[in-house]
């Protein structure tokens, strides 16, 4: 279902529901993702990881696989170039170049149980398996820290002896965990806390959650004797893969080639390398390509999930719902080495919201545990688990229905954010107003142990830079050439912007995602960036092609390129004496100076486009065993412009079900030395069919003024709400606000219990 | 020592020499270059490697090669009739029910394997059948009414 | 004159003051004439003459793409903020 706003444009391609181009490869099984990848004389990797979340490493002897047959190499962090300890922005914001580079193999700790110590190289993959078990490592384990506040406190045991506290360019003196401090301030808190009627406020923790692609990672190198190295893998950016292998392999970015190959999901956790450098360094050392894939345990212990969290909220109204003032202390899980995306959490936790007085204080916290990674609205869910619950709270105190209170508060063009920049056109009070006017909302939810709950979420588009090439065959078909790959459609919908812009039918563009030696720069596929900037880069080229097209039917007619006009896929000269349709031109190029290539390359502006989403649940509380059953949900998001509504839709759905699997059930369970207990798809429980109804998606369009059609990204927007929503719909169904991370059925039969008088006496 | 192997795989007659130990998947992809069927978590948890073994929904990943001798197979690559799609593939591109792909192969083979039981599920038995299988991008919602949307036959029309 | 926002943890510098007016054409200048008026300001903005990593500047609620060469118009207000990617 589409809402427009605003006077919708008539489009020929955009909003139609193509099948999409690489559909058929996908369910034939033809498609060629990481793993499929062949190559002649591979030698298969294996990773050696540490068992201890902590631990210094006292030894490493590789000589009994060594002597087992068919191995063929070990590499430790010795055979790693060793770089300069300096901040880079290898395509992933900035890291310093010597953690990037420790987290791909450890160098004298181990910081977190499954850091990789050393990696081995077999003729196949089961004697590497087995000599990565007789290389010898000798550890002296070492106090973890594991709680984000604990290892805050000055007592905590220090992963890193040389981090210190940055605050804006300041650097503090002793080492600390607290790698970085971050503050936002807008007007005057302390005379908002005055001003309010009532204050409400909670502390809210949130546990580590994986992105659980179904893809594990993988890689293959091969570095040639030539001193270039080949790069095939599954990742979210080719050139990021290259810039940071480069980086850390000590080789200049043009001679790292990376072919990405088709991509099992990545959800942000297929931003970051893992596998690629060690088989490039296996690769060099036994002069043989090296294929290395990562079992489940070893995405869920050597890969980065997304950051645990504890929050502190304050929010303070006056008696009529109107929030006047809000505070929130944020700190985030970095994991062993620094630079999670807590500034996201900041920019996201009041982001609907026009509030006069805000301070936000945001920490980026190491601890002994997977370096983490963006996942889908990164720090953002745990926030909005935070201030959307507690708006619940202000909306029941003033007696307003949880939508009504939104409205009244919500951000507009206009509205100043927390960290001081000036929302443009933004849709979210039309999310609210669809929510309202949903089927959803106009049917009654009866019925004991039930409730509905409602939560709003944002997230901006990253913007960033794109780059792609257009030829014109002489059928009349394009060849999109892009660098952006596709995780979930996005050859669909760029090649739909560009058969929008020429004039000719989306099945009649053929877009192909190639190498990094092939097109020009591209960022990560993430940030909710594809459709809307490498779309960008999509229509200029669209636009350049047409130019070009212009300039052969001139010749043609033996006329000046600004006599010819184009409309659709005709070109005609203004008198109306002559026209060509785009087709038949393009079987004309060879004869008019040969071939029409354009080319289109942007770097996005990151401050448009940022969408909001409004999520309404209905649920039942099993009041024996404590467990949710989600008996309905609707999910509202303005899209600005939905290119292919059925994957906007998909993305909808698929955003909301990982924010159901993270409200209800998903988690990094830790025992006390640091180790993840339930590293499998049997214990790591996301969401099956079975757990789920229908989700439906309801898409707003206000258009985004920074893109052409009015694309704003989609891609994260609903993984935002989920929880808050659903821990406001606990409330309504047993009485009780939780307000910890995952509501899992031993929490919720807690509180049933509680609220009955009969508290459980342990977890 | 190698086990010879004699099986029938997509219909063919197919033999090959393995180590006791290989899985069928690896069996089928390194050995037999059917690539299609796919690991997500080589334990029996995800469904990426569904196939059919003598009329069973299995994973692969979870019976060992030789365990196949005598047996017929159907992997993904077999479900399509020469030149076309079956219906369950033609309604997954018409119904968007898939994103990134990888989880796709199985829920194919898993469609074919419930519609092979029952040719009209409700939506209750297909969000049962289906349970074994992980999909992480489209929140099953497309993917389940694809399958409704299904006939246990080739697509009337071929992409 | 561009209207500067400075961050809270920048205010030591500026006496506590939360907006400074400086003259400048581009980001460059403006923080050039910051560290005229607050030295110190430069060194926390910058590193090795680009914006420090992780740094971001809008100009009039834009997010400038490039960098200290971003133009900064008469009545312009300039913002620092984190520089954000995503998942």
């Amino acid at each position: 279902m589409t809402t427009t706003k605003e006077q919708p444009k008539q489009y020929r391609v955009i909003g139609t529901r193509p099948i999409r181009h690489d559909g058929v490869d996908k369910v034939t099984g033809r498609a060629i993702y990481g793993a499929d990848f062949k190559i002649a004389g591979a030698l298969h990797g294996k990773v050696v990881r540490s068992p201890h979340a902590h631990a210094r490493i006292k030894s490493i002897d590789p000589s009994r696989a060594l002597e087992l047959p068919g191995v063929k190499a070990v590499i430790t962090s010795a055979d790693m170039p060793r770089p300069k300890a300096k901040m880079v922005d290898l395509g992933e914001g900035p890291m310093n170049a010597l953690h990037l580079r420790n987290n791909l193999i450890a160098e004298g700790k181990a910081l977190y149980r499954g850091h990789a110590v050393a990696a081995v190289a077999a003729v196949d993959a089961h004697v590497a398996e087995e000599a990565a078990r007789l290389i010898k490592v000798e550890y002296e384990p070492l106090e973890p820290a594991i709680d984000v506040r604990a290892a805050m406190e000055p007592s905590a045991p220090l992963l890193h002896d040389d981090l210190f506290t940055d605050d804006l360019g300041e650097t503090a003196k002793k080492p600390s965990n607290v790698a970085k401090h971050v503050c936002f301030e807008k007007g005057d808190v302390e005379k908002g806390f005055g001003a309010a009627d009532r204050i409400f406020e909670g502390e809210f923790n949130a546990v580590m959650v994986h992105q659980g692609y179904i893809e594990p990672h993988n890689a293959t190198a091969l570095w040639n004797a030539d001193g270039h190295l080949t790069i095939w893998c599954s990742t979210q950016g080719a050139f990021t893969v290259r810039e940071q292998v480069a980086e850390v392999v000590g080789l200049a970015v043009s001679r790292v080639k990376v072919v990405p190959l088709e991509i099992g999901g990545g959800f942000g956790g297929k931003i970051p390398i893992y596998l690629e450098p060690v088989a490039a360094l296996l690769s060099r050392k036994t002069g043989r390509p090296v294929k290395m894939t990562m079992d489940r345990a070893e995405v869920f212990e050597g890969t980065g999930p997304t950051p645990g969290s504890s929050i502190r909220v304050k929010i303070g109204a006056t008696k009529d719902g109107r929030f006047v003032v809000a505070s929130a202390d944020m700190a985030y899980e970095a994991g062993a080495f620094p630079g999670s995306p807590f500034v996201c959490g900041m920019l996201t936790v009041f982001a609907p919201y026009d509030i006069e007085n805000i301070h936000i204080d945001g920490y980026d916290v190491v601890v002994n545990k997977p370096k983490t990674a963006a996942y889908r609205a990164p720090c953002a869910t745990n926030a909005a688990m935070a201030s959307e619950t507690l708006i619940d709270e202000i909306a029941e105190w003033a007696g307003l229905d949880p939508l009504d209170i939104r409205t009244k508060n919500a951000a507009r063009e206009g509205t100043r954010r927390a960290d001081g920049l000036v929302f443009p056109r933004i849709g979210f009070e039309e999310t609210v107003e669809a929510a309202r006017r949903s089927e959803h909302a106009a049917t009654r939810l009866e019925g004991p142990y039930r409730g509905r709950g409602v939560a709003s979420g944002y997230w901006f588009n990253c913007g960033l830079k794109s780059s792609v090439t257009v030829t014109v065959n002489s059928d009349g078909t394009v060849n999109l050439v892009e660098g952006s790959t596709d995780i979930g459609g996005t050859r669909a919908s760029l090649a739909m912007q560009l058969a929008e812009v020429i004039g000719v039918d989306a099945e009649d563009v053929r877009p192909q995602v190639v190498d990094t030696d092939s097109v020009g720069y591209n960022d990560v596929t993430g940030g909710s960036r594809v459709t809307f900037a490498s779309g960008l880069a999509v229509i200029e080229a669209g636009k350049e092609t047409k130019k070009k097209m212009a300039e052969r039917a001139a010749m043609l007619w033996k006329a000046s390129p600004d006599d010819v006009e184009v409309e659709g896929s005709t070109y005609r000269l203004r008198d109306g004496s002559k026209s060509i349709e785009f087709k038949e031109l393009a079987g004309k190029l060879g004869k008019t100076g040969g071939p029409v290539v354009a080319q289109g390359s942007v770097n996005a502006d990151p401050s448009v486009g940022g969408g909001f989403g409004t999520h309404m649940v209905d649920l039942e509380v099993d009041p024996e065993t404590g467990k949710v059953t989600i008996l309905r949900y609707t999910a509202v998001q303005d899209a600005g412009k939905a290119i292919h509504p059925a994957y906007v839709e998909g993305q909808i759905q698929g955003g909301v079900t990982q924010g159901i699997g993270w409200a209800i059930n998903e988690e990094y369970r830790w025992s006390a030395e640091g180790r993840m207990t339930n590293a499998s798809f049997l214990d790591y429980r996301m969401p099956t069919s079975l757990d789920l109804p229908m989700i439906d998606a309801i898409i707003v369009e206000v258009p985004n003024p920074g893109h052409p059609f009015g694309v704003r990204g989609v891609g994260e927007v609903p993984i935002v709400p989920p929880p808050a929503a659903i821990a406001n719909a606990i409330y309504r169904a047993i009485g009780v606000r939780l307000r910890d991370l995952p509501m899992n059925p031993a929490r919720v039969l807690r509180a049933v219990l509680t609220a009955a008088g009969t508290p459980p006496e342990d977890e | 020592m190698k086990v010879h192997v004699r099986a029938t795989i997509n219909g063919e007659p197919v033999e090959f020499l393995c180590e006791p130990r290989p899985s069928l998947l690896e069996a089928l992809r390194d050995e037999l270059g059917l690539t299609g069927s796919k690991e997500g978590c080589n334990n029996g948890n995800c469904g990426a490697c569904n196939v059919i073994l003598d009329g069973r929904l299995v994973n692969s990943c979870i019976v060992l090669a030789p365990e196949i001798d005598g047996a017929a197979v159907t992997t993904v690559e077999g479900i399509a009739p020469a030149g076309g799609l079956h219906t369950i593939q033609q309604r997954f591109l018409e119904h968007a029910a898939l994103q990134c792909g990888v989880c796709t192969p199985g829920f194919i083979v898993a469609a074919k394997a419930l519609l092979d039981e029952k040719p009209r599920p409700t939506e209750a038995d297909a969000r049962l059948y289906l349970a074994g299988n992980l999909c992480r991008c489209t929140g099953y919602d497309k993917i389940i009414r694809a399958v409704l949307d299904s006939t246990n036959g080739n697509a009337e029309e071929t992409a | 004159m561009a209207l500067v926002r400075i961050p809270p943890q920048l205010r030591k510098l500026t006496g506590g003051a939360r907006e400074i007016t400086v003259a400048g054409a581009t980001i460059g200048e403006v923080i050039d004439a910051l560290e005229k008026e607050h030295p110190g300001i430069r060194d926390r903005v910058l590193e090795d003459d680009e914006l420090r990593p992780g740094l971001a500047v809008a100009v009039d609620s834009v997010i400038a793409t490039r960098g200290l060469l971003q133009p900064v118009g008469e009545q312009s207000e300039v913002t620092f903020v984190p520089a954000v990617s995503g998942g």
